[in-house]
């Protein structure tokens, strides 16, 4: 078994009554293909938001490389190599495209508090940007305002961003979501083709495309983890079936709620 | 830009005290410009910057040394200082909270130089503020009545700042800036700083509102309560609501427009002057900037 990387114990969020994630541990692996998968409010983007510090937990810990991170601040967990794309589109509007990944490279070789020397002035940000751009069809849009993008081009361009911050675990929340269909296998082969020592943690609604992509699942239910194991046992759990995937003929159902 | 400002040095010298308060208010309207247009952080205090620096300068030159320079770099010193304290107050909150802090600190500050009146003079203000000669590698030059150096100096002053903003502003950090306007969520899961960045420009910023506040007492010999005062603040922004924010140059043709407006409405009906001014001022904002400079476009058809 290859070394842990992202790790979780006992952790517990509370909104008032409602408990989104109730004692959730989990283990990902280094180079891990792993999904994240349960019914609507299950607290999947909760237990994301906890994994970047967007949110603080009420109890439990969380662990990089065996350093505890659970008070780190979102800005630093980034800089440990913690991205995260959002189920939302989160851009930045008045920018362009260009703009947006010049920037973020420049975050991720410590160049972003530079204030004398232009942005992409560094020999090293042009040529990642070119790349990204070119990877995700975005160089006939780069110079128009991101918020002037259709929902496709802002939807590949946010999962650019959080490529060019070079992540070691890579979170992603439903990332083809209202991406075409055409366009949903070439966002997995990108994916796909990350290093192998990254992780990826995804969080999806579409099976075939967590069976295709992951190799482990944990299955989330009311906050707190229901099953766990490999892609074929899960599959074949009959629990998994019966709360999840649904029986008969409410599967189509219960995948896309 | 910059040639145009230059080319007034000849155009005018009758009027260059007028120019002298353009130069002084356009530096202001940039300095709010980079919180405001690039940071987004709304203020209704930036007199109190703007403050601390005239009576910085008045009272160095006074009581200590009357050389310009070093009175600038005291008086910018100052305001930096202060807006790096005040920063802490603008870093959470929405933007009416923000309205109200930043107010909140003008009217402190205001009152504070009205009590303190030994040193700021109090409700009769600064008076007889002598500065000494302009070292510049021309020689020492004089203040001179009908204001020529004093404009040279202010034009100066202003095309340093303009040329560090511009820097700013194209560089990592100031597309940084614009990122965390845009979307907070995403400029941090992107590894940035937002709070060290909101501390910085807003210092920054401050230290210009310092300089084009010692520019002020310097070159008018006299620093007043009236620095602190609420209508600079409204003022400032005006200029900004007029000339646009975002792109550094606004608050330069906002300031041209404004002071002129201003100068040649009072003379014509210096009673109402106001309500030109407030006239122009609806109309420029129901229109839109763009068309409003766009004459042409103002009676045609609108295609389908």
């Amino acid at each position: 078994m290859s070394r842990v990387v992202l790790e979780t114990r006992g952790l517990l969020k509370r909104f008032g009554g409602i408990v989104p994630t109730n004692d959730v541990s989990i283990r990902v692996h280094k180079g891990a293909r792993h999904a994240l998968i349960g019914p609507n409010g299950a607290g999947k983007t909760t237990l994301v938001n906890l994994l970047t510090g967007v949110l603080e937990p009420t109890s439990g810990s969380i662990w990089l490389d065996g350093q505890d991170i659970t008070r780190l601040a979102p800005h630093l967990r980034v800089r440990r190599g913690i991205v995260r794309t959002f189920q939302i589109n989160q851009s930045f509007s008045e920018l362009t495209p260009l703009q947006s990944l010049a920037l973020t490279v420049s975050a991720q070789l410590g160049l972003s508090g530079g204030f004398w020397k232009p942005l992409g002035s560094d020999a090293r940000v042009a040529p990642a940007c070119e790349k990204l751009l070119a990877q995700f069809h975005l160089d006939d849009v780069m110079n128009q305002k991101v918020a002037l993008l259709a929902y496709g081009k802002r939807r590949l361009l946010e999962i650019a961003t959080a490529l060019a911050c070079e992540p070691r675990v890579l979170l992603l929340d439903e990332p083809v979501a209202g991406v075409p269909e055409g366009e949903r296998q070439e966002i997995f082969d990108i994916v796909g083709a990350l290093p192998a020592d990254v992780s990826v943690l995804l969080i999806e609604h579409d099976m075939d495309l967590v069976f295709n992509f992951a190799k482990s699942v944990t299955v989330l239910v009311n906050g707190a983890v229901f099953a766990e194991g490999d892609v074929q046992a899960i599959a074949n759990d009959p629990r998994v079936k019966a709360v999840y995937l649904g029986e008969g003929e409410t599967a189509g159902e219960a995948a896309h709620g | 830009m910059l040639a145009a400002l230059l080319l007034s040095w000849w155009l005018l010298p009758t009027h260059a005290l007028l120019l002298n308060e353009i130069a002084i208010l356009a530096l202001f309207a940039v300095s709010l410009d980079l919180i405001l247009g690039y940071a987004g952080i709304v203020s209704l205090g930036h007199a109190a910057f703007f403050g601390i620096g005239s009576y910085a300068a008045a009272i160095f030159a006074k009581l200590v040394m009357p050389d310009p320079w070093v009175g600038m770099a005291v008086a910018i010193t100052s305001a930096a200082l202060l807006g790096a304290a005040c920063s802490v107050l603008i870093l959470r909150g929405s933007d009416l909270t923000r309205l109200m802090v930043t107010l909140g600190v003008a009217s402190i500050l205001y009152e504070l130089a009205n009590k303190l009146d030994t040193l700021t003079g109090g409700a009769d203000g600064l008076q007889g503020v002598v500065m000494g000669p302009l070292l510049t590698p021309l020689g020492a030059l004089e203040f001179d009545i009908a204001g020529r150096t004093a404009y040279a100096y202010t034009l100066a002053v202003l095309v340093v700042c303009l040329l560090i903003a511009r820097r700013l502003v194209h560089s990592p950090f100031g597309y940084s800036l614009q990122a965390l306007r845009d979307n907070r969520l995403r400029a941090q899961s992107i590894g940035l700083s937002v709070n060290m960045r909101l501390v910085a420009v807003y210092t920054i910023a401050a230290a210009m509102a310092g300089a084009a506040g010692g520019l002020l007492a310097q070159t008018s010999g006299f620093s007043s309560l009236d620095v602190f005062d609420f209508h600079r603040s409204a003022e400032v922004m005006l200029v900004l609501v007029i000339g646009g924010t975002g792109y550094l140059y606004g608050g330069i043709f906002g300031a041209v427009v404004f002071k002129l407006m201003h100068d040649l409405i009072s003379a014509w009906t210096p009673q109402y002057w106001n309500f030109w001014m407030g006239l122009f001022l609806v109309v420029l904002v129901l229109v839109g900037r763009d068309k409003f400079v766009r004459p042409w476009t103002w009676f045609g058809v609108a295609k389908p």
